[in-house]
């Protein structure tokens, strides 16, 4: 076969249509702009920014593992929601436990408690993962409807089960020392707090991405939303790839659990299942699948949020659904639809 | 006729409620490439994806190598030495020329030397190495269908149409590369619509019509009788229309 029969082209999409590929991350920027005209004084839009990034990066780190389980293997996780809420008061438990360091005036000590809180969470949740998806999911695979109703069951049981361990009342723990309280900036306080959610979770975004762009894991997870059947054709059990990614994402919604309790400072059983509701919005927003789309969408979601709770407090949750049927009305896949093969 | 490499007998396979394959009996032997031809909806794509498992037959046996693998999983059965180029390709359109290349070598990293023989069988290969395979033309990403499936030294490679679609000088070209890569000791099970390109590079010859095999001998007695041709190659316009 030579060169000249086949002509060596790259079809690149006209410069116009490239741009509107692009749009989305754009749509970040252009809404804290809209912020800062709507907000006028420039220290509150600071608060509010840090504070909405803060949000949109904890939602993001809940909101992962859902689309990617969902991308994967077509499965509707309704139980997510569990992963959140056990996090959080396993996590909790170990702050408390770990009291003397919580309480004491040394900022490693303090982040060495919210560190070990962390790894524990993430560690229960990711165990309570896998006895999810090996005893509720599995026997469900294809089912659309099934998977709905059984994971809500899974939910309804998992609650239940941090009444039995926990006790039926909410859970109070206060942030360690060096995290209370705000950093002043010239005008604008922005919560110490807030700024350690913020890092912790363009970290987490930056090594997901080098999983999902760099390692060989990560390219098979990719393969695998695009077209399971060809990945298992080519040698490599799809299942026990989910179950990994199945793990994966509900450790990351135990860390968010943990994250979201410390930012409350009050957790309840329910508060996962209340959080799913932003959750579930982010991933359609960002489209079904798509882990890039969900780190936009989970920030707009974020930013708007405080927008509006500073401007119009009645209309915080509305208009975030707002936005989604805006962009749902843009995109109908979501900001960054996951080509499914077949 | 060398001993059988892969061997279909009285498979049957149902998709849901529909009773696709009726009772398949197949014989691949060892080397050379064998064709199986059929019209639209005989049950060519069906009986391929049969083997590598993505359907479980209902009734019947596969062995390969000797092996029944009827009943073992997709991953275990193309670990076994099958290669698998499916009708729509199935190239991760999310993923460059390299990665495509990368996730299909399983043994280990591509070995280079293998690699080149490939780019020289398909330069799109080496032209696109990094580029997103979404971006290839449809013919490009046959290549790479190809390609993908002869990363490492495979026993048996089934291939679904890969002419389906493309330009003449294309399908000369794809029709040369397999030429080349039956001269390696690989075996090629080929479902083609194109008779011409078919008896080209064909040994043995299978028809399938309605979920069965209906002829079944060697390319070169198909090639020189027109009687049987028009026999089966009838059959097949009569139900087309
Ligand atoms: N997923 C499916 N669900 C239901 N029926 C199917 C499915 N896949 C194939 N069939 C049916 O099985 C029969 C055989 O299909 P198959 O794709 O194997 O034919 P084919 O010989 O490969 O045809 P073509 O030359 O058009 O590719 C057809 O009647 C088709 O409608
Ligand atoms: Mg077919």
């Amino acid at each position: 076969m030579s060169e000249a029969t086949i002509k060596p082209r790259i079809e690149k999409a006209p410069l116009g249509e490239r741009m509107i590929e692009k749009l989305p991350v754009v749509l970040v920027p252009a809404l804290a702009m809209l912020g800062l005209i709507a907000v006028g004084n420039p220290a509150t839009w600071l608060t509010l920014t840090v504070a909405g990034l803060a949000m949109g990066l904890m939602i993001f780190i809940m909101a992962s593992g859902l689309t990617v389980v969902f991308g994967l293997m077509d499965v509707i996780n309704f139980g997510h929601g569990a992963f959140i809420s056990v996090g959080a008061f396993v996590g909790f438990t170990v702050l408390i436990w770990l009291g003397g360091w919580t309480s004491s005036p040394s900022v490693f000590l303090n982040l060495s408690a919210v560190f070990m809180a962390i790894l524990v969470a993430m560690l229960a949740t990711a165990l309570m993962g896998y006895a999810f998806e090996r005893v509720i999911v599995m026997p469900v695979y294809g089912e659309h409807l099934k998977q709905i109703l059984v994971t809500m069951g899974g939910l309804i049981v998992a609650q239940q089960l941090i009444y039995v361990f926990w006790g039926p009342d909410e859970m109070h723990v206060a942030r360690p020392e060096s995290l209370q309280g705000s950093f002043v900036l010239g005008e604008a306080a922005v919560e110490k707090y807030r700024l350690v959610a913020v890092g912790i979770g363009v970290v987490l975004f930056v090594a997901m991405r080098y999983v999902l762009k760099s390692t060989r894991i990560g390219l098979l997870v990719r393969a695998g939303v695009e077209n399971g059947e060809m990945v298992e054709a080519l040698g490599y059990r799809v299942r026990r790839l989910f179950l990994m990614v199945f793990m994966a994402g509900s450790a990351l919604a135990g860390l968010g659990g943990v994250m979201w309790g410390l930012y409350q400072e009050t957790i309840t059983a329910h508060m996962g299942q209340e959080i799913m509701v932003l959750v579930f919005i982010v991933v359609i927003i960002g489209g079904l699948g798509s882990v890039e789309g969900c780190f936009i969408g989970a920030l707009l979601v974020g930013l708007l949020s405080n927008y509006t709770a500073f401007l119009a407090p009645k209309v915080a949750l509305v208009s975030t659904i707002g936005l989604m049927v805006i962009i749902l009305m843009w995109r109908p896949q979501g900001l960054y639809p996951v080509v499914k093969a077949k | 006729m060398s001993e059988p490499l892969l061997q279909l007998s009285g498979v049957h396979t149902h998709i849901g409620p529909y009773h696709i394959l009726q009772g398949v009996d197949l014989t691949v032997p060892k080397g050379g490439v064998s064709v199986l031809l059929g019209r639209n909806g005989a049950g060519k794509s069906t009986t391929l994806r049969t083997i590598m498992g993505l359907w479980t037959a209902s009734s019947g046996s596969i062995t390969f190598q000797g092996r029944d693998i009827t009943r073992m999983e997709t991953p275990a059965i193309s670990r076994s030495g099958i290669a698998f180029v499916p009708e729509n390709m199935g190239i991760f359109t999310d993923l460059t020329v390299a990665e495509n290349m990368t996730l299909a070598a399983t043994k280990g990293p591509i070995d280079p030397k293998r690699l080149a023989w490939i780019q020289e069988l398909f330069p799109p290969v080496r032209t696109f190495w990094n580029s997103s395979a979404g971006t290839l033309s449809g013919g490009q990403k046959q290549m790479l269908a190809v390609s993908r499936a002869i990363v490492e030294s495979r026993v048996l490679i089934l291939i679904d149409e890969p002419t389906k679609g493309l330009a003449p000088a294309i399908i000369n070209a794809m029709t040369d590369a397999l030429k080349e890569l039956k001269e390696t000791d690989t075996t090629i099970l080929l479902v083609e619509q194109n008779f011409a390109m078919a008896s080209s590079i064909g040994d043995t010859v299978a028809v399938m019509d309605d979920g069965r095999i209906i002829h079944d001998g060697d390319m070169a007695e198909m090639v020189a009788d027109k009687e049987l041709q028009e026999r089966l190659m009838g059959l097949s316009l009569e139900a087309h229309q």
